[in-house]
């Protein structure tokens, strides 16, 4: 028992992310609105983003800003300082995760006009009397 | 000028892609010509890239002067230079085929539409040159998106295939970001080149298990291996033809290409063959894909639908080839990438002009076609006899090497999915060419007087050259395809593999 808080308290972040993606994935499967799936998409896309920032952290370790970096006043070690590298990994799969965001809405518009509808029982319903006629 | 080639390959057609959508608002005229011009360069550099390769081995570019580790480079070597050349040229290809189609199906967008096309070869391009793993990523997401728009351009039900195939390749997409981050904490680096140079003291290491069991099931998800295929029929068959006869050929056999990439330049064969005991397993999903895509293939009744059922089998092939982990298969899963890239298109272009002229892609339309749209039927009979594989069309030779590496491997079972997949496909063809030739025409648009209307005919020039010039570069490749393998394909794979 000790061990298994242990393990939660050291790990939480991983613990976290993974809580949110399968938030996602189900919202991605089992919701019927399409609005409500492109939410989950965003949840899902989210988790990932929250796994490689809170990587990057380092406990008791400065943000990665150095004054005066030019001037050689004293040697500068990357161990004092969290990774920055993720953080700029995640600023692009951010304007990723928006464009996606934004096509997925994009779409969803198009198929409202089309069936009226953005529930996906109601659009399958149509196209099979579509598809009896 | 040569160094500067690969930086050319995705420069052009990203700027032109910019160029078209501004030149749109001026006169939709000019997008046409600007898209060709845009791909013909970037088709120029992409055979320019391959002499090199051929001469001098492979090429490295480092963008901005950054090196290698922290920089991001591209890498053209003898594996991703023949693929290059396919992309562009099926991109320009399908470009000419389309026009006529473009201009019918989507009047005032034809500029968005060329613009979202040559953004998807860009990325397709990108994902072929680049050598870092975070920047495929992105890439990927390039290729995915416009994707997803060129086949929500189409009517009725593209939109809501499109919807679904976008949840899906998106979970895939993301699949392959996770497996990167794990790599990444593992080794502390994202260049291709130096996370093989991690490989061998990370042998036992579980966050590499993990990331490659990650980044291959993005991977499979996003070419529609067999159980995670559900979104490929819809999204291919409802778009615009346009549309899917640029992105059915290339999108599945990039992912493969990334697949074999990731694979061999990454993970190492001496990982994943070796370490792990995961390829036998994955040849027999394989099996799988080849076994249910014939099966599904023949269940359909229309000929869009059919080909997309024949595109999931076909990556069963290349997928099960490459996990057979010896030089036979991988030279085979990297020749049919090639082969069935050009089967795939000029069969889509072939389906894209039947259903220009008849506005229906059914089975029963296509009654007495080949007293009708000769030429369009002999081009698609040259891609149908490539599928089932009669010499000396290309689809034979990738299918001999694949068999063979199957025999070496001792995975009988892929040998026999194999066999089966090519009768499939043989009573597919044949049951067409009997509709076509031997039935009577039944015009579509003229239900009361059956017999010879005069209504359809050839279709326009613009579709059956392109068409025809596949047919024979089927031909070509399977005459020439000895020496594409000793020249450029056996170099491509890492000497360990017997």
């Amino acid at each position: 028992m000790e061990n298994l808080i242990h393990m939660i308290g050291a790990k939480f972040n991983y613990i976290a992310y993974i809580i949110l993606m399968m938030i996602g994935l189900y919202a991605l499967i089992a919701k019927n609105n399409l609005v409500k799936k492109i939410i989950g998409m965003s949840i899902f896309q989210t988790s990932i983003i929250l796994f490689y920032v809170s990587t990057a952290y380092k406990t008791g370790k400065a943000i990665p800003i150095v004054e005066h970096g030019h001037g050689a006043h004293s040697v500068i070690h990357a161990t004092d300082y969290i990774n920055p590298l993720p953080h700029v990994l995640m600023l692009t799969a951010i304007v990723v995760s928006v464009a996606t965001l934004g096509v997925a809405l994009a779409l969803a518009i198009k198929v409202y006009r089309q069936y009226g509808t953005l529930e996906e029982d109601d659009i399958n319903s149509q196209i099979r009397i579509q598809a009896g006629k | 000028m040569v160094q500067q080639l690969p930086a050319l390959l995705i420069i052009v057609p990203l700027l032109t892609a910019l160029v078209v959508a501004m030149a749109s608002w001026i006169s939709p005229r000019l997008c046409l010509p600007l898209t060709f011009s845009g791909l013909a360069l970037s088709l120029a550099a992409s055979i320019g890239v391959l002499m090199e390769v051929i001469a001098h081995g492979p090429v490295t570019y480092t963008m901005g002067g950054w090196n290698a580790p922290m920089g991001i480079v591209y890498v053209i070597d003898y594996l991703s230079s023949p693929i290059l050349v396919v992309i562009t040229s099926v991109a320009i290809l399908n470009l000419i085929s389309a026009r006529k189609s473009v201009e019918e199906s989507f009047p005032g967008k034809t500029g968005a539409f060329y613009s979202l096309y040559i953004l998807f070869t860009t990325g397709m391009i990108g994902i072929v040159a680049t050598g870092d793993a975070f920047n495929l990523y992105v890439l990927l997401e390039i290729a995915a998106l416009t994707g997803y728009s060129l086949i929500g351009l189409g009517n009725d039900r593209a939109p809501l295939a499109s919807l679904n195939y976008l949840f899906i390749g998106t979970i895939g997409a993301s699949f392959y970001l996770l497996g990167v981050g794990y790599l990444y904490i593992a080794t502390g680096t994202l260049n291709m080149a130096d996370l093989a140079r991690f490989m061998p003291q990370m042998a036992d290491n579980s966050m590499v298990l993990f990331a490659f069991i990650i980044c291959m099931t993005g991977l499979f998800i996003k070419m529609a291996l067999f159980p995670m295929h559900g979104w490929l029929p819809n999204a291919y068959s409802f778009s615009s033809t346009a549309a899917t006869g640029v992105i059915a050929p290339l999108t599945t056999k990039v992912m493969i290409y990334a697949m074999i990439r990731v694979g061999l330049y990454v993970f190492t064969p001496a990982y994943i063959f070796n370490t792990l005991h995961m390829s036998k397993a994955i040849v027999w999903v394989a099996i799988a894909a080849i076994v249910m895509g014939s099966l599904l293939a023949l269940a359909q009744k229309s000929l869009l639908k059919m080909l997309t059922y024949i595109i999931v089998a076909e990556v069963g092939y290349m997928v099960g080839g490459f996990f057979l982990g010896n030089r036979m298969g991988i030279t085979g899963a990297t020749l049919h990438i090639i082969n069935d890239a050009a089967m795939t298109l000029c069969l889509f272009m072939a389906a894209g002009a039947i259903s220009y002229k008849l506005k229906d892609d059914s089975f029963a339309s296509m009654k007495g076609l080949f007293r009708k749209m000769p030429v369009t039927m002999i081009g698609f009979g040259a891609g149908a006899l490539a599928v089932i594989g009669i010499p000396p069309t290309c689809g034979f030779f990738s299918k001999w090497y694949l068999i063979t590496g199957g025999m070496e491997a001792g995975q009988y079972g892929f040998v026999a999915a194999l066999l089966f997949s090519s009768l499939v496909n043989a009573v597919l063809f044949f049951r067409i060419f009997e509709i076509a030739h031997f039935e009577p025409f039944a015009d579509p648009h003229d239900h009361h007087h059956h017999g010879h209307s005069e209504t359809v005919n050839e279709a326009p020039l613009s579709m059956v050259v392109p068409l025809l010039v596949v047919a024979a570069a089927l031909i070509v490749l399977g005459i020439y395809s000895g020496d594409i393998v000793t020249k450029i394909i056996q170099s491509a794979i890492p000497a360990g593999i017997v």
